[in-house]
């Protein structure tokens, strides 16, 4: 259907038209995915939707404005400053709501969004009515021209995205203090309420920059979606924020390619859509709170709880009827005694049995039904009873944990953490009481071996 | 201005709308769901286009109940990509809606060589053309009513919704103060979640046809958080809001008509402006008046009670001492 050169052409910039509008795109895509970042861990995303609503009153006002004073109705600059007054009139108007009624903030947006677009709108009517006429392009800055981007825009939109990108890096400290622990920034003194206000104004900035190239709902879009996506790779703030910036900038590029490369395609909805695209693949893949990464953890942390309930258990049957801590002989248990120790099903015994048999810390004697330690099993049964008996020790003796409680406490929360917290518990109770290193304690309370 | 048959048929449409989403938006608001009017407002355009597509005609029942099933797909999405992906509910719903609407938009734009459906339309709604759509002419004592459709279908939409809350209203609040309760109390949270966001999609369908999904979004939260402002009780809550959104759907019409005038314009050349935006903005000026002047938590209010306690304590100070 295309010549693979004009997929080149597009993709590399060669052409004059397509290099502007894919350039200010990716410009908007990276200012807009930092910004993002910001708002996203203040939980305030929907507060691009509200902005770029709350844009629209001052667009037409603007308008109007220009035309009754005899001037031109559509330039750039008198719609731009409308847009921009009216935008930080709404987001003042949403802080205000929050902070000085018990409105919360979604309803303190909502209700700025609406009033704010509800008075857009009948100033819109007014002014496609009037007879200067020729409003009719005010309509761009709801849908957006991404296609029919000029130099002027790319100016704009470069001083616009190198101004926003430089005053957040100096700033970088004090918006991430802002953005984790807003309490504890003001108690440090810094000025809190004029960092948050200049953050969203360094938002309004890029939206009402970004608003007719992409549009007044596709810009919402670019606030969020890269932003949520880049969350899922890292928990470490710079590199998000770069991340996101990156997703913003990679959709700009492709989604703006793609519309030059096919006719009928609107640019906007297409940047949308790759980067909703990018967000799903990184909800599903993310290397750090992805859905497939979280649910492999889970299921390891299942498997290790499980391993060590088996060889507790184990442990705990042959100690019953051992003289002494040295003297715990290794004999075959019946499958039934095992399972009787705790509240697990066969198949997940069965389970755990199996992937301790491949560790090589049991052996199944001849009948199916019958398991036995292997030494380096009852070597790592030890280990784990010492760990689970010290544990226990700590939450009676440090804890105040009452003695019948214990055992599933320290169940609980034994198994949560590492073996570098267990080594300091050690350490520390070790210089509270003298415990021979390798030797199991005795068990706090009093044990049931299986029944 | 002048005042016609039509203006009443408005009027009463627009009060219609605003009751069937006023009545709504209590339990939005107090769910902190305000948002998901506005989601599903935008998001229900892929749901026109594909019904769109699919029959060919702009039929209304097809695309209505396609626009219904996006509208809920768009809460239940929201609710998996914030579950699954351990998003912000915000953000998962901002995701949630601009990709439909994005997807919405590119399936119009490839099917724009023969359809008439406008973005615009959809949008701002047309509540002033509503009356010229009349389907049903009874007669009362010799005078011929020209009910117009729109009025129907909302009046449906609004008594469904009032038999929600009045059946439902036990439920409805429990699970909007505390799902766990709710849950622990035999009845699923979650159920009524879903029936709430089914309602909210079909009224927002059923208005925005008519009236422009402005008013819609203005609707659900504007009188449900203005009430709020008023009340701790909830039955207080749910009546005032359905008074504040006839008041302001009322007043809004009035206020349209009136505008141009006011604002200078001539009033040969414009008329009237658009009544769903005025709509909206009266009721944001019905908000910022309780806002500051509610008798309990206005802001003025509060600063005045205040000002009296310093001075009673003051006075009391005095009395003491002396």
């Amino acid at each position: 259907m295309f010549e693979l050169a004009d997929i080149f052409d597009v993709l590399f910039l060669r052409n004059y038209n397509t290099r502007l509008v894919v350039i200010c795109t990716m410009l908007l895509g990276c200012a807009c995915g930092l910004m993002g970042g910001f708002l996203l861990l203040r939980k305030r995303s929907l507060m691009g939707d509200t902005l770029s609503h709350a844009t629209l009153p001052g667009v037409c006002l603007a308008f109007i404005i220009a035309v009754m004073l005899g001037g031109v109705g559509k330039s750039l600059p008198i719609l731009m400053l409308g847009a921009t007054i009216t935008g930080v009139l709404g987001c003042a108007a949403v802080l205000y709501i929050r902070n000085h009624s018990r409105i919360k903030d979604d309803a303190a947006m909502g209700i700025v969004l609406s009033v704010f677009f509800g008075a857009g709108v009948a100033l819109l009517t007014m002014a496609t009515k009037m007879p200067a006429g020729a409003a009719a392009g005010l309509e761009s800055f709801i849908y957006g021209k991404t296609a029919s981007m000029v130099l002027t825009d790319f100016w704009l939109l470069t001083v616009v995205t190198v101004c926003v990108l430089g005053l957040s890096t100096l700033l970088f400290k004090e918006f991430r203090l802002l953005c984790f622990d807003e309490a504890y920034a003001a108690a440090q003194g810094w000025p809190v309420r004029r960092l948050d206000v200049l953050l969203l104004g360094f938002v309004t900035a890029v939206t009402v920059a970004g608003l007719q190239a992409v549009g007044l709902i596709l810009i919402i879009a670019f606030l969020i979606t890269p932003a949520a996506a880049a969350r899922f790779w890292t928990d470490q703030l710079d590199r998000m924020l770069l991340l996101s910036a990156l997703i913003g900038g990679l959709s700009g590029w492709l989604g703006a390619s793609v519309s030059a490369l096919i006719p009928n395609m609107p640019a906007g909805a297409l940047i949308v859509l790759v980067a909703a695209g990018c967000f799903l693949l990184s909800m599903l893949f993310g290397l750090e709170r992805g859905v497939v990464i979280r649910g492999y953890r889970q299921l390891e942390l299942k498997r290790s709880v499980g391993r060590q309930h088996l060889l507790r258990a184990l442990y705990e049957i042959l100690e019953a009827n051992a003289v002494s801590a040295e003297g715990i002989q290794i004999r075959a248990v019946p499958f039934r005694q095992v399972r009787g120790r705790r509240t697990w099903s066969d198949a997940q015994l069965r389970r755990y049995l199996k992937s301790a048999y491949n560790e090589g810390l049991i052996e199944v004697i001849d009948r199916e039904d019958q398991i036995s330690l292997t030494s380096a099993g009852l070597e790592a049964a030890a280990q784990v009873t010492r760990n689970h008996r010290l544990w226990e020790m700590y939450l009676i003796e440090y804890a105040d944990v009452a003695t019948s409680r214990v055992d599933r406490d320290a169940d609980a929360v034994e198994h949560v953490l590492g073996e570098k917290m267990v080594a300091i518990l050690e350490s520390k109770l070790q210089s509270y009481r003298p415990v021979e290193s390798s030797a199991v304690p005795v068990s706090p309370h009093p044990i049931h071996p299986g029944d | 201005m002048e005042w016609y048959a039509i203006d009443t048929w408005i009027v009463i449409v627009g009060m219609l709308a605003a009751i069937s989403c006023a009545l709504l938006g209590n339990f939005l608001v107090l769910r902190k769901m305000s948002m998901m009017g506005d989601a599903i407002s935008h998001a229900v355009l892929p749901g026109l286009a594909i019904a769109f597509l699919v029959t060919g005609a702009r039929a209304s029942l097809t695309m209505f109940i396609g626009a219904a099933v996006v509208g809920v797909l768009t809460a239940v999405f929201t609710q998996w990509v914030s579950r699954f992906g351990k998003v912000d509910e915000g953000a998962s719903m901002g995701i949630v809606f601009t990709t439909l609407f994005a997807l919405g938009l590119l399936l119009i734009v490839q099917a724009a060589d023969h359809v008439d459906l406008d973005a615009g339309c959809v949008l701002y709604g047309a509540i002033e053309l509503t009356p010229l759509d009349v389907v049903w002419r009874p007669e009362f004592f010799g005078t011929v009513l020209d009910v117009p459709r729109a009025a129907i279908v909302l009046l449906i939409v609004c008594v469904v919704n009032a038999l929600f809350v009045v059946l439902f209203f036990k439920e409805l609040r429990i699970s909007s103060f505390d799902a766990e309760l709710a849950t622990t109390m035999g009845f699923n949270a979650n159920i009524m979640h879903y029936l709430l966001m089914t309602l909210v999609a079909v009224t927002t369908v059923a208005a925005f046809e008519a009236v422009g999904s402005i008013i819609v979004i203005a609707m659900l939260i504007v009188p449900a958080a203005t009430a709020h402002l008023l009340t701790d009780r909830l039955g207080t809550m749910v009546i005032l809001s359905v008074f504040i959104a006839v008041f302001t759907a009322a007043l809004g019409h009035v206020a349209a008509l009136c505008l141009p005038g006011w604002l200078g314009f001539d009033p040969s050349i414009i008329e009237t402006t658009s009544t769903s935006g005025v709509m909206a903005v009266v009721a944001g000026l019905v908000f910022v008046a309780v806002l500051f002047f509610a008798p309990r938590y206005g802001i003025v209010t509060k600063r005045l009670r205040r000002l009296e306690d310093v001075s009673d304590l003051a006075v009391s100070r005095e009395e003491a001492d002396a």
